[in-house]
């Protein structure tokens, strides 16, 4: 269908996976000490999201992104967002690296469901830009490439027909079909039901351009109106929002998009109920491959720390968030059920969290060590239910 | 007016126009498509075919009137060992001419014309798609059978497709080209009163929202072009000489359709129209929006001074859901079904 969607699905994707893991190393980081062993200083967390973003937003990779070309499967994405991520210090475990997409390919699919109007799939895109921006702003460098893509972003997309994004939205719906894999974030929030889909409700302000429901107006032969009437609309819809701004800097209006993990509520991926779709073996048809090469090419050798160490990282630990939700008065017996309840990849993770049990059964404190050492092999993955 | 007296009659009993009934569960999900359900009654045989389209897939599901019975079949784009998103569809529909009906499906490679169960392909018709991938997304889109024997078929380069249908076999023909838009056709439909002579046969719409009227006949004929104010039609319908067209504004348009004489304008949704059907015998109105609402209109001509009117009826909220499809069971309108975006059900309300 559309074949302008992979600027957008990165951009957005990418934003979302750089707002978790910002958030995620912001909660790894329990020490002051800087010399402590399996802390990430803030130092650490802007040098990964320099890597990331500089890597993602980098000339050639855009330029190959924004060719007209059909989207791609989400093994190929899943690839390259990976790749991505390894453009920095930090390297994601294979489980880590599936729950971190979920939760990146969720929140996309909340935004563009939710999207009020097509073309306003550009705000959402441009508040995830905002906010890397915002992320990098140390480094001029990476500003700078964010700029640029930002501007041929804007270059492009502009020219674009309300229709032509509604293919856009369309072509991205289906590729989201069938994924309703709930976010303890979204529950919270109500903005998704426990049966995974997403609340859509009657009301509200109508979306800029679109009257609100209601009249019926009616004209004589020669286009006088002669006659209006209402009629009841089911819901209760008010004015118009005002439009967002799509220049490169102003204020987008719709909160799309916006980095919703910071207010440090911790997010959980519940596991889906309907089979993934990546598990029919398929290899890769042979286009996808081609893109695949052509994208990883795209990123510039030099980015990539070959030689340097990468530091492995339990992105899902949740220890600060178990100390977070017992601090806001959640049932701590719900949080020891939840405990026994998780899938295990090996035994070291499972004696650590044996450990972390016992620390709440006598109420004491979380310790240090538990949080994920830099060199690490740890796969334990905590998923509340 | 017909419509009074239809809500006077609901308010006197204190109930609904319409409840729902049990729904059809079909084997995968709605992708996010206009017009995204069609239904075919087959009288003799005592049910009633619909299609879904998901991604690269038509659903095709038998329902008896009984109840009783439903069988499946999925019909798939052809190629289907390409990666997915090459060989998407875009719309599946029932296309009834006096001697025959067939189910035609339109994707990104080409036009798939099969006998009405989904048994065997009759035809196919590949896309001209330039070698290099061009900035303009390629495929077919907008399906009408028009008169005795056309098949009219939309493009996304603005062209519309006439094919020759014989009353038997597989001998159809690309007989004519039609150039009456620049944008991307997104619906088309022909005038579906019956028995009245009407002039205009067809109406094509498209991503811009403009309107072409045609007659049709060996060389099909333009009769009128209704401009559009830069917002997609997205489904579009011709009943007794009057164009009724649903926009992404949310609005309903009824036009005269040799004119171009506006009727009517309705503020009918919040969001995106989806889906527009009519019901011929009563000039029941269906329409479904992204905004999650169903809503049943009642039109009538109005002789005295040459116009439609359009009264509203009744509301149907599918909630938390993206409406992508909703049609006419019957052409009373006595029932009706609804598909949205991402539901493995087809939700069906019927006349209480």
């Amino acid at each position: 269908m559309s074949v302008r969607t992979l600027p957008l699905v990165f951009i957005n994707l990418g934003g979302e996976m750089l707002y978790i893991l910002d958030q995620r190393l912001q909660a790894l980081n329990t020490s002051e000490d800087n010399s402590e062993k399996g802390v990430w200083s803030e130092h650490d967390r802007k040098r990964v999201l320099n890597d990331i973003v500089g890597a993602m937003f980098s000339k050639d990779f855009m330029d190959e992104l924004l060719k007209p070309q059909q989207l791609y499967s989400h093994r190929t994405l899943k690839t390259v967002l990976t790749r991505l991520a390894h453009a920095s210090i930090m390297r994601l475990n294979q489980a880590s690296m599936d729950k971190l997409y979920e939760l990146m390919v969720m929140a996309f699919k909340y935004q563009v469901f939710l999207c009020p109007r097509p073309k306003d799939l550009l705000l959402i895109t441009y508040n995830h830009i905002d906010t890397i921006r915002e992320f990098v702003r140390h480094t001029p460098v990476v500003v700078n490439q964010v700029d640029e893509t930002h501007r041929k972003i804007i270059e492009i997309y502009s020219s674009l027909a309300e229709g032509d994004f509604q293919l856009l939205r369309q072509t991205l719906l289906i590729f989201f079909q069938d994924m309703h894999i709930r976010v303890s974030l979204f529950l919270k929030n109500k903005v998704q039901n426990p049966n995974g889909r997403f609340a859509l409700s009657p009301s509200g302000p109508v979306p800029h351009g679109i009257d609100v429901p209601g009249l019926i107006r009616m004209f004589d032969r020669k286009g006088r109106e002669v006659r209006r009437g209402e009629f009841p609309t089911g819901g209760s819809y008010t004015s118009p929002i005002r439009q967002g701004c799509f220049a490169l800097h102003g204020n987008r209006v719709i909160t799309l998009g916006m980095n919703m993990y910071t207010e440090n509520h911790p997010e959980e991926t519940h596991t889906s109920k309907a089979p993934s779709k990546d598990d029919a073996p398929n290899l890769l048809a042979k286009e996808e491959l081609n893109l695949l090469a052509r994208l990883m090419g795209s990123m510039k050798a030099e980015d990539m720390p070959e030689t340097e160490t990468g530091f492995r990282i339990n992105l899902f630990t949740s220890d600060q968030e178990e100390e977070d939700a017992g601090a806001s008065g959640g049932a701590e017996q719900c949080l020891f059920g939840v405990i026994n309840i998780q899938a295990m990849q090996d035994e070291q993770a499972a004696t650590q969290l044996a450990r972390i049990a016992g620390q709440f059964a006598e109420g004491g404190e979380m310790p240090e060590e538990l949080s994920s050492s830099k060199g690490d092999d740890l796969l334990a993955m905590m998923d509340e239910l | 007016m017909a419509a009074d007296d239809a809500k006077a009659v609901l308010l006197r009993e204190g109930s609904s126009m319409y409840h729902k009934e049990k729904s059809i569960q079909i084997k995968n999900s709605a992708s996010a498509l206009y017009n995204n359900l069609c239904a075919l009654r087959i009288a003799p045989r005592r049910l009633t075919y619909f299609t879904v389209v998901h991604a690269n897939v038509v659903n095709m599901v038998s329902a008896s009137w009984d109840g009783l019975n439903y069988s499946h079949r999925q019909l798939q784009s052809k190629e289907p060992n390409v990666a997915t998103s090459t060989s998407l569809i875009m719309q599946a529909a029932f296309c009834s001419l006096p001697s025959r009906d067939l189910l035609v499906v339109t994707s990104q490679k080409g036009i798939q014309v099969y006998e009405s169960d989904g048994s065997i392909m009759v035809y196919w018709h590949a896309l001209d798609i330039p070698e290099t991938q061009t900035a303009q997304a390629m495929f077919a889109r907008g399906i009408s059978a028009v008169r005795d024997s056309y098949i009219c078929v939309g493009i996304s380069t603005g062209a519309i497709l006439v094919f020759d249908v014989p009353s038997k076999g597989s001998n159809i023909t690309l007989s004519d080209v039609l150039e009456g838009h620049k944008e991307s056709i997104t619906d088309m439909a022909s005038e579906c009163c019956g028995g009245e002579v009407c002039i205009a046969d067809l109406v094509s719409a498209d991503d811009g929202g403009n309107l072409c009227v045609w007659k049709s006949g060996e060389e099909f004929k333009l009769l009128n072009h209704i401009p559009g104010f830069d917002i997609s039609c997205s489904s579009v319908k011709l009943w007794k000489g009057t164009v009724v067209a649903g926009y992404g504004t949310g609005q309903i348009r009824l036009y005269e359709a040799v004119t171009g004489i506006l009727h009517a304008e309705v503020n009918a949704h919040a969001r995106w129209i989806y889906s527009l059907d009519i019901a011929p015998y009563s000039g029941l109105l269906l329409s479904a929006a992204e905004d999650s609402l169903v809503r049943v209109w009642h039109l009538t001509m109005t002789p005295e001074s040459q116009s439609v009117e359009i009264a509203h009826l009744h509301n149907e909220c599918v909630t938390d859901t993206q409406i992508c499809g909703a049609k006419f069971c019957d052409a009373d309108g006595y029932a009706f079904a609804v598909t949205g975006y991402d539901l493995s059900e087809i939700i069906r309300y019927t006349q209480s």
